[in-house]
């Protein structure tokens, strides 16, 4: 039985360049989407049509997500929530296929999308409000003697921000995809097993069925949950503590 | 099925405008009811949506995170505190501790037990 993690191996491909499998991927999901939008929005119709209304369909979704956490002004941030949604989302779903390596399942790319936020969220909300943006780590309403405390508890809490917005992401698609591995291995250990243990077999087959829907679930969820997360981190760069 | 026809070559004039008249009005109306709207939904508040989802499983993962978060971030703070400033242990004793408090913290924002870090009320 092949090892589970076998599948996020990262080899290269042209290694004069250290182009990998991964970096692959990465140029595949943003082949996709632009590709998959620029057919979509080709023939622009005022009643649009099946192609034309998914991409605005998804424009409608992330902007109202946007909005909704961030106010009106938060729609300068759009392009970069798009970006970010559209990644994620495609990246999570061309790993569903099988043989395909899935890019977010690698915690130092999903870090590197965490970082891109909380990067934009500090830089703008230092050049937007100066030193009130630091006025996030000061709560109201707490005694002199506790705020020492408390300045550097919300200074950690600000700090694991990335940490969490990438380890939720990157621990889903991993858990998922060795899950996913490990029943679809039980049914070929069982096949070979031989004898009363192969007519068990089918039962992990439909347990591997059963989660393969699930993680298509999951695969859009936290494309939407890093989404949500990310407006709201920029709701803090737009209006800090206020 | 000529008379169709006829009645609309017959008294064109009359029923058209009032159907006109009638649509205009309908027209107004609901443009004043998606204006409304639109302006209701612009007023309401920005409100976090709550990022959590259905399933105990994404609960559970999501949960985990925020707390394995933040004590990660107080161990990295530590080492780079003992790395800057040579107090070998205690940098990673105290901000492990503090990464501890600032965990929890996350996990009972998360959660919603303690509310988001808002400092006027305005949320």
């Amino acid at each position: 039985m092949a090892s589970p993690i076998e599948q996020f191996q990262i080899k290269p491909i042209i290694p004069v360049i250290n182009f990998t499998n991964s970096s692959l991927f990465m140029i595949g999901a943003a082949a996709v989407i632009v590709g998959g939008l620029l057919l979509a929005t080709r023939r622009r119709a005022v009643v649009p049509g099946r192609a034309q209304s998914m991409a605005e369909v998804l424009h409608d979704f992330v902007a109202n997500t946007l909005v909704d956490a961030t106010g009106k002004e938060g729609m300068k941030f759009f392009p970069l929530v798009f970006s970010l949604f559209m990644f994620v989302l495609t990246a999570n779903l061309l790993g569903m296929i099988p043989g395909f390596f899935t890019v977010t399942s690698h915690i130092i790319v999903t870090f590197a999308l965490a970082m891109l936020v909380i990067g934009t969220v500090v830089v703008y909300g230092f050049i937007k409000h100066g030193t009130h943006f630091l006025g996030l780590f000061v709560p109201s309403g707490v005694p002199a003697w506790l705020l020492p405390f408390i300045v550097v508890i919300e200074l950690i809490s600000f700090l694991s921000r990335p940490i969490s917005l990438s380890l939720r992401l990157f621990a889903n698609m991993l858990a998922g995809h060795i899950a996913l591995k490990v029943f679809a291995g039980f049914v070929v250990s069982l096949l070979a097993a031989g004898g009363a243990l192969t007519i068990l077999a089918p039962l992990p087959l439909l347990m591997a069925v059963a989660l393969m829907a699930l993680e298509f679930l999951v695969a859009a969820l936290q494309a939407y949950v890093f989404t949500v997360l990310t407006c709201i981190y920029l709701n803090d760069a737009l209006h800090p503590g206020h | 099925m000529a008379d169709p026809q006829e009645r609309n070559g017959g008294n064109e004039r009359e029923p058209g405008s009032a159907d006109d008249a009638d649509l205009s009005a309908r027209l107004k109306s609901l443009d004043a009811r998606i204006s409304q709207a639109s302006v209701h939904r612009a007023e309401s508040e920005p409100r976090a949506r709550p990022t959590s989802n259905s399933t105990a499983l994404g609960q559970a993962f999501r949960l985990s995170a925020e707390f394995v978060a933040g004590v990660a971030a107080g161990v990295i703070l530590g080492l780079l505190v003992d790395h800057l400033f040579g107090s070998s242990p205690w940098g990673l004793i105290v901000c492990l501790i503090l990464g501890f408090c600032a965990g929890m913290l996350n996990l009972m924002r998360a959660a919603g037990v303690v509310k988001p870090a808002r400092h006027d009320g305005k949320r």
